[in-house]
């Protein structure tokens, strides 16, 4: 399986070896419990999910139904404790170590000592890029995320939800294969979440990377996703996982279409059963 | 007009000030200003002090010249009054009565008046409201000096207790190079020298406590412990280790700054939240890129929390460790010696030395603070 590791376009590597080359996340049976204080909290429960390269998949789900753990468990950012993953083959912890993933966090966490430019440009200074790499790949993604002219603001100058595209544009800095991305959009305005749905849908068509996104809206999670995760609390758990057959080049009027109303009406249902459990 | 009625229903201060200004002017005007003998030359001194505070006082009552030309006549008129009070009381020392406390206390009142008007400028531009905001304290500094020399001559009080602020000044003029001679040995040699290497070890061996865990358990608690050692016993120990120069007395600042440091610099060390260290361990970064680019600007507000204690702690420590045995020169060497042949003036000399040295020092450390931590939300407001 390792030595499958680097090799992402592979073609020649048969797709019944184990792990499909082009299995960009694979989980079997993950299980997380935290122990807390007051008792055992069952955040991930019997988790079976698989991710190809150039797939878009959302995550939807109650509050508190693990989505943000499930995120977190594939950056390694929490260990599971029972069950198995891997991340590009590998390890989670040997694919962070690969920078194979940008991670977008449900808050903007920007240091507030540095710019905004040099904030997207951390990860780059850590990777040891060169000063005009750095420089053109801070520009290009602030750009993307219409924030050019605010280079030299400090984090606290900026409104949550800048701070949030400026987040944002520091994990695309990072030019990953592999984007997750925690409510990147929660604290935006429709407008600007309809722009950089856009920009984000385009970029994913344009460099095939692999995006796993969590989000509480379902016209979002449609109208992104080729892969739809619907998850339901205590324990966290899939509910259900809807392929949608939506073409893979779509504008915003899709949302107006038959089949993506049908598409959203499915994830809609899979939430409803999700909260009546809570109850 | 309305905001007035607002403020005027609770307190007004400057109201109640102007009255009691009056009411003072009167008390002086009908009693004795000093007791047994009463110079010919006080009458018109005396009576032009209380002539223009009265004026002060009831301009401000009569709403006359209420605007900021209005308030920096007060001010020079009360700047004349305390001129005046203090050249008529050298005059007559210990023979101050009723009527003279009463035109103190007048001028006080006009003092506080005439702050409490500056206080209360909203001036559009930010250099006139710094410029305030430096004037203020320095106005307070200067009536406190005022009061201490009007109460000591006029109370007559015996220099060995409390020598008046211009015999201390006279003092200092008259004895540059002798305290130019102490500051250098105890500020510019023990305490730079052993604040610098105090704080700086302290700092490297915060990171060694942070790197190695188990320091942690072992080296806090041992710091823990130097740091209540008292100076009185820690002092002669150290002459007798490094000899009576100044190395002994950078060696009991070392001790004294040691421990806030490393304590401040471990906490500033885990002062960065979880999201901010996920972040970093999402790009694989190493302990030093996150040490450097995360951990240490979190630290600094912390870090500059204990290099401000300490640029006092450093001072206190060097001049009581020259109480145990030095050459011939230092601040606290100076301090004993004179206290021993009752001349007092020459010891209020080298604490006005020690305060304004120290309070430079903790400005300027400040200072630096403000440029480093400008984005935290305590200094960025
Ligand atoms: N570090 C932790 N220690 C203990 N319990 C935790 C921890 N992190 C998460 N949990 C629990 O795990 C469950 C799932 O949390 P998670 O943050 O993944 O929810 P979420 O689906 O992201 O919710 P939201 O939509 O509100 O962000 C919750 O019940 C939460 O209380
Ligand atoms: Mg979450």
């Amino acid at each position: 399986m390792t030595s499958l590791a680097g090799a992402k376009d592979t073609e020649m590597v048969e797709k019944h070896t184990g792990a499909s080359p082009d299995r960009v996340i694979d989980i079997e049976k993950l299980s997380l419990t935290f122990e807390t204080g007051d008792g055992p909290v069952h955040a991930l429960s019997d988790i079976d999910l698989k991710i190809e390269q150039g797939d878009f998949v959302s995550f939807i789900g109650p509050s508190g139904c693990g989505k943000t753990t499930l995120l977190r468990v594939i950056a390694d950012l929490e260990k599971p404790t029972a069950g198995k993953i891997t991340v590009n083959g590998v390890s989670p912890e040997e694919a962070r170590l690969n920078r194979a993933y940008g991670y977008v966090f449900q808050a903007a966490a920007l240091y507030s000592w540095r710019t905004i430019a040099s904030n997207v440009a951390l990860p780059l200074e850590i990777m040891r890029l060169s000063r005009s790499e750095r420089q053109e790949r801070v520009a290009r993604n602030l750009e993307l995320v219409n924030l050019s002219g605010f280079e030299q603001k400090y984090p606290w100058q900026l409104s949550g939800g800048m701070q949030q595209r400026a987040s944002i544009a520091r994990a695309l800095a990072v030019e990953p294969d592999l984007l997750l991305m925690d409510e990147p959009f929660g604290a935006l305005d429709e407008i600007v979440r309809d722009h950089l749905n856009e920009q984000l849908l385009q970029l994913w068509a344009k460099t095939s990377k692999t995006v796993a996104f969590v989000t509480h809206s379902i016209p979002e999670a449609v109208f992104l996703s080729t892969k739809i995760v619907v998850l339901c609390p205590r324990p966290g758990r899939i509910y259900d996982v809807i392929e949608s057959d939506l073409p893979r080049e779509r504008s915003l009027d899709i949302r107006e279409t038959p089949e993506f109303l049908r598409i959203a009406h499915r994830v809609r249902e899979g939430l409803k059963a999700g909260h009546s459990y809570e109850d | 007009m309305s905001t007035q009625t607002v403020s005027r229903s609770r307190v007004d201060i400057p109201a109640l000030l102007a009255w009691f200004i009056v009411a003072l002017v009167v008390v002086g005007l009908f009693c004795p200003i000093f007791r047994p003998d009463f110079r010919v030359m006080d009458v018109p001194r005396l009576s032009l002090c209380l002539v223009i505070l009265a004026i002060a006082a009831v301009r401000y009552e009569l709403g006359f010249m209420r605007n900021r030309f209005g308030d920096l006549m007060l001010g020079v008129v009360t700047a004349v009054a305390a001129w005046l009070l203090i050249g008529t009381v050298s005059n007559h020392p210990g023979d101050a009565a009723l009527g003279f406390w009463a035109l103190t206390v007048a001028a006080w009142a006009s003092a506080w008046l005439f702050v409490e008007r500056l206080a209360s400028w909203k001036s559009a531009s930010k250099t006139t409201e710094r410029l305030i905001n430096l004037v203020i304290p320095a106005l307070f500094g200067l009536t406190l000096l005022v009061l201490w020399q009007i109460i000591v001559t006029g109370a007559g009080i015996p220099k060995v207790l409390l020598p008046a602020p211009s015999e201390i000044w006279l003092r200092l003029i008259n004895s540059v190079p002798t305290l130019w001679a102490d500051f250098r040995q105890t500020f510019l040699k023990a305490v730079l020298a052993g604040y610098a290497i105090g704080c700086g070890s302290a700092f490297l061996t915060a990171i060694l406590v942070d790197r190695v865990p188990f320091l942690r358990r072992g080296l806090l608690p041992i710091g823990n412990l130097v740091s209540a050692l008292p100076i009185i016993g820690v002092a002669p120990i150290m002459v007798m280790w490094f000899g009576f120069d100044w190395p002994s007395k950078a060696a009991v600042v070392i001790i004294m700054t040691f421990f806030p440091m490393l304590v401040n610099t471990v906490a500033g060390l885990s002062a960065s939240d979880s999201m901010q260290r996920d972040l970093m361990r999402t790009y694989a970064s190493g302990y030093w890129q996150t040490l450097v680019k995360l951990r240490l600007p979190m630290a600094m507000p912390f870090i500059f929390n204990a290099l401000k204690i300490n640029s006092t702690l450093a001072l206190i420590g060097a001049i009581v460790a020259e109480f145990f045995g030095t050459p011939t020169v230092g601040m606290g060497f100076r301090i004993s010696t004179e206290v021993g042949r009752m001349n007092v003036d020459m010891v209020w000399a080298e604490i006005a030395v020690a305060a304004v040295a120290g309070s430079l020092f903790y400005g300027l450390v400040a200072v630096i603070e403000r440029k480093v931590t400008f984005w935290h939300a305590s200094v960025r407001g």
